[in-house]
This record gives C-alpha cells, structure tokens and sequence, in this order.
C-alpha cells in the first residue's frame, strides 16, 4: 500500500487533489481511497486529505498516520502543524515553494529523507502562469508523478479531466504536465517558470 | 459499472436507479452532497417524473415526505444529527402511519458541544422510533442498501434508514459498481402503496387512536419489525441472484468460528478491526468480528447463534448512552442472555475521534487478557478529564467544560497562531 498525505489550506483544493490522485490510481486498475479530514470548512484554514493506493482492496479507515508521501501545499503550515508527522524514513516530500529548504527553516527537520525526495516544486507560480489562480493542487499531483512513480502522468490528466471537464481542466492538465516535465527532468528549481 | 467516485455520489445515484417520485431534502452536513447530486440528477432531466422539493427544514423535509408517501409517491430524503432530532416528531409518525420512506442518515455527532464528525449518536437517538435501520460498512454496501431498503419498505410498509458514517463513507472516494437500471428494474417493482390517498377515492389516514385499540396498532409495529427479520436476508437473496454481491443480510462474521474473542460493531469501522484481527491473528490469537447491519429489528438469535461459542466480546460503538455506557453493548447482552460469555464496552470515535489501528490493537490485547473495564472509552484523555474534575472542585464558576477543555488541549491556541 502507497499513502499519500496532503496538507494546504482551504482553498487550495487540497481534498480535490486526493480525490483526483484516487481516480488516477483507480485508471490504472489498482485500489484507492480518497477521504478528507476537515475542520470547519472555511477559506484558509488548515485541511487535510488522504489518498490511499494499493492492489487489493482497501478495508482501512484510520487517518493517514504513516505516509510514504507527503504533500505540502501551503509552506506557511509549517509553523501552524506538525505536517512531517509519522513520514516514513523513506517517504517522499513535496513542497510548495521557490525558497529552499534552509529559508524554510526546515533543512534539519528532513534532513534523513533521502535528497532526490525532498523536492521544492514553484507551484503556485507554476498554477498563475497556466491556470490564472494560485492553486497549486494539480500542479503537485504532476510532481508527484514525476518524482514517485507511482501514478503515471497520463492517469494524472484523465483524473482531472474527468473532475473538472472543460477548460479549468485544460488549464490545469497543462500546469500538471509542466511540473511533471520540470521534476522528471531535474530542471533546477529557479528555472521553473 | 465500476467508478471512483464519492460515497455520497454513489448513494445519489442509487436512489436515482430506484427511479423515487418525490425527494424532499433540507442540506446537512455530511448529507449534503448526496441530495445536491439528487437535485442536479433532477435538474439535467437524468431523473425523470421525479418532483424535487427544496423545503425550510428537516421537519419539513420528512413531514413532506409523509404526505408524498401516503398519496403512493415512492420517496426519499436524507438527514443527519441536529436534522434527525429537529425531524424528531415526523420520524415517529413516519413509521405509525406505515409509510415506506426510505432516509439516509450520513452519521454524525449530536451538540452540544457542537460537532459535525462522525459517530452514530443520531440514528441511535430515534433506534426505539419504529424504523427500520440499516448500517453500511463501506460504499458499495451503501449503494447496495438504499437498493434494498425501498424493496423492505415498501413490502412491508414501514419506513427505512440507511445509516452510512459521515465523511468516512459519505465523503471517501473508492471504486463502487454502480448497477444498470435495467438490473435495478429487474429487483425492484413499481411502488404499490398498501394505502394511499386519493381525491378520487378519499379515506383518511392518521385516526385519533385511543386506549381500546392503540396497544394492537403498537404490537402490530413490533410484529412488522420481526417480520423484517426474516425479509431482509430474503431480499439480501434476491439481490445476489440479479446483482452477484452479497450485503450480508442481518449480521455478517469475520473469523469468528474458532474465536475466543469477537468483537461487534456497527458500520465503516469494521475495516480497521478486520486489518487488527488479521494482524492479531497471525500471532496466533484466536479473535474475530461481527458487524451488526440491521439494528433495528436487533437480529437476536442471529447475534446469539454466532457468539455463544465465544469466551468474551468487545462490543465496539460509536455512540454513548449517558449515564448507561453502552446502547449497542446493551442489546448484544440482552441477545446473550443466558449465555457464559463476558461482555465489553467499547466507546469510540465520538465526535469524529479517528479509530486507529495502533489503538485497537492495545485495547484487543487487553480484552485477550480480560484486563479491560466493564465500559472503556477508547483514547480517552484522562489527564484533561483530570484537570476540568479539579477545575470543578476548587471553583464554583469554573467556567463551561467545552471551552475549559480545548483551550487545555491548545485548540484555541493554535486556531489563533495558524
């Protein structure tokens, strides 16, 4: 079982996004679950979402304690939440961000996550230039592909096709194949966009 | 067809199979996406000669389906805590008038303290009202469910609810089969009311009952609710002849032949619990687990059957009668009468608590040993319980436990820091 853990804000379709990397994952004939944690649901506050991926049917409900990816939306949650909780040792980690890891304050905080995981993707800037709107959901989800393996990028666009028909969805497969050309290719973060 | 879609959506679309006539909704979260689905299905014209009704209330909601059900409409709406007791009194009068409504329940904590997580306290609040309840475990069952609840209620006029843990199940996405309508069609006849009101041939309905024949109205409601008993593993059938799944009837067993403990539950939790029974299992610890999927009529002899070979059972709910402990441990003891097997109280997941592996397994191990209270509350923080009870005696304005208790745990805090 591969489990995936999103943190953002609401907003920034952070339950969109598990949904979506559920549908991905179901593309390819494997199991998943997809389930948020809200609080109450407003603009901006903390949210959490889940995503589960695995061969076999999917029978467990507990939250996402021991997640073998994370996804960190929001950067500014860092302060907030403990996000890194319960990450495996040889977890993924993606961040929304073009600062790095020492002006996030959180060098040491991952610092035994092996390197090549421990990935600052700018998607926010990536969402403004394809999408218009700072909404870095799908953007990572292309990152997540790139640096995971574990969904393939063309079930990431036919996820979000099929959640957001038409031209947001356009929009935001383009913002996905651009992170998921940038990640695949180690382009150094600054060259981003 | 096979989809990855939300529990919620799934649920939508399973009513809309069952082609209802009237749905009557009033939003509430975790309901809520289920009968906007329904609106949308109506609005795109995807559910024909269905009239749906947006009304002010849950009150109204169910009030409008009594009248829509007894002029012969199949209906349906959907509710969840603070809805299921602002229905309360149509609830009743739903089932008195043997009208064969079918509601989801997406299962959620009743306030105050305010709370919109899961645990089941909602529908246990009306389990004595005369509906048939049903409880799902995952989301194939769910839509599977609502499918047979319109077949139980309307064969024997009586109202049905489906409860389904909200958010857990209501708003996971996972692979669900929704069904053809040509299948549908095949398992489920056109409603034919038992009694309806019609301009054309008037009766009333809803007499003023008195002493001499209310206790033969009241029996006949309990005589229906055994009846069903025998139905629904009969419609669990008939089912599984057309669809080729099973949704397990009244009670479904997990690893309980040879267990010295079983555990019983009701609704989404039980796959947690099967993962921590095989994991205990494969240690060599002889543990099982029941679901108990209709609560009311409260399978008696099947839940007796299945565990008086066992030496104990944890009964794990996500409910609390105050000042009793347990409802669901309550009615398992009462199936156990007689019967040499010691029974626990498990309470847990109130107010949407997650149920964690890591717990379970501490508190099934503790069973195993016969270390366990009469009523545990599963997480239980003890230290803050602890410092509100001091609170108490050393003040007499010690100020509201609610509010007391979270800025004790830090919420208030980091709200103001995030």
């Amino acid at each position: 079982m591969f489990q995936v853990r999103i943190h953002g804000r609401g907003g920034q379709g952070v339950v969109s996004a598990a949904e979506m990397l559920s549908i991905a994952a179901f593309l390819e004939g494997k199991h998943s679950q997809a389930v948020p944690s809200f609080g109450s649901e407003r603009m901006g506050a903390p949210v959490v979402a889940f995503c589960r991926i695995d061969d076999k049917t999917i029978r467990l409900r507990e939250p996402v304690l021991e997640p073998d990816a994370l996804i960190i939306q929001d950067p500014t949650l860092f302060s907030a939440i403990d996000v890194f909780a319960g990450l495996s040792p040889n977890g993924y980690l993606l961040i929304n961000s073009k600062r790095t890891l020492e002006e996030l304050g959180i060098a040491e905080a991952v610092n035994h996550l092996p390197k090549d995981q421990v990935r600052l993707v700018p998607a926010t800037e990536i969402a403004l230039k394809h999408i218009k709107r700072p909404l870095p959901n799908a953007v990572l989800l292309g990152a997540l592909a790139a640096v995971t393996g574990v969904i393939k990028i063309e079930s990431v666009v036919k996820a979000i096709a099929s959640k957001f028909p038409g031209k947001i969805g356009d929009a935001n497969i383009q913002a996905a194949e651009a992170a998921y050309q940038q990640l695949a290719n180690h382009i150094p973060e600054e060259a981003a966009c | 067809m096979l989809k990855q879609i939300e529990g919620s959506h799934g649920v939508a679309e399973a009513v809309a199979l069952c082609r209802p006539e009237v749905i009557c909704c009033y939003p509430i979260t975790p309901q809520t996406h289920i009968v906007e689905d329904l609106g949308a299905l109506v609005k795109s014209g995807k559910l024909e000669n269905c009239e749906y009704i947006n009304v002010e209330s849950e009150f109204a909601a169910l009030s409008v389906g009594i009248g829509s059900s007894a002029a012969g409409a199949r209906t349906y709406t959907a509710t969840a805590s603070q809805g299921m007791l602002f229905m309360a009194e149509a609830v009743y009068n739903a089932s008195g008038l043997g009208l064969p409504i079918v509601m989801t329940v997406g299962n959620r904590a009743i306030g105050a303290p305010i709370n919109i997580w899961n645990d089941q306290t909602d529908s246990m609040s009306v389990r004595d009202a005369g509906w048939i309840q049903l409880f799902v475990e995952d989301n194939q069952q769910a839509v599977d469910i609502h499918i047979q609840a319109f077949k139980i209620a309307e064969r024997l006029s009586l109202p049905v609810m489906v409860c389904m843990d909200g958010f857990i199940l209501t708003h996971a996405y996972e692979g669900i089969d929704v069904p053809d309508q040509e299948q549908v069609d095949k398992f489920l006849p056109p409603f034919e009311p038992r009694q309806s009101l019609d301009p054309n041939d008037p009766i009333s309905l809803g007499a003023m009952v008195g002493p001499e024949a209310y206790t033969e109205v009241r029996y006949l409601a309990h005589h229906k609710q055994t009846q069903a008993l025998g139905l629904i593993p009969e419609i669990n059938e008939e089912f599984k002849q057309i669809f080729g799944r099973d949704s397990g009837g009244l009670i479904s067993t997990y690893n309980i032949e040879d267990a010295d403990t079983v555990i019983v539950t009701l609704g989404s939790v039980i796959g947690t619990i099967q993962e921590v029974v095989d994991e205990q299992r494969s240690q060599g610890v002889k543990i099982g687990a029941l679901t108990i999927r209709s609560f009311r009529p409260f399978p008696f002899e099947a839940i007796r059957s299945a565990l008086e070979g066992a030496k104990r059972v944890v009964v794990f709910e996500k409910c609390l009668a105050v000042g009793l402990g347990g409802i669901v441990a309550t009615n398992v003891r009462l199936a156990l009468d007689g019967v040499a097997v010691t029974v626990y109280t498990v309470i847990g997941g109130l107010g949407g608590r997650p149920i964690t592996r890591k717990s379970l397994h501490h508190l099934f191990e503790n069973a195993v040993k016969d270390e366990l209270e009469e009523v545990t509350f599963l997480d239980l923080k003890t230290d803050v319980v602890e410092r509100e009870l001091e609170r108490e005696r050393q003040l007499i304005r010690s100020g509201s436990i609610a509010e007391n208790i979270l800025r004790d745990v830090g919420v208030v805090d980091a709200a103001k820091t995030a």
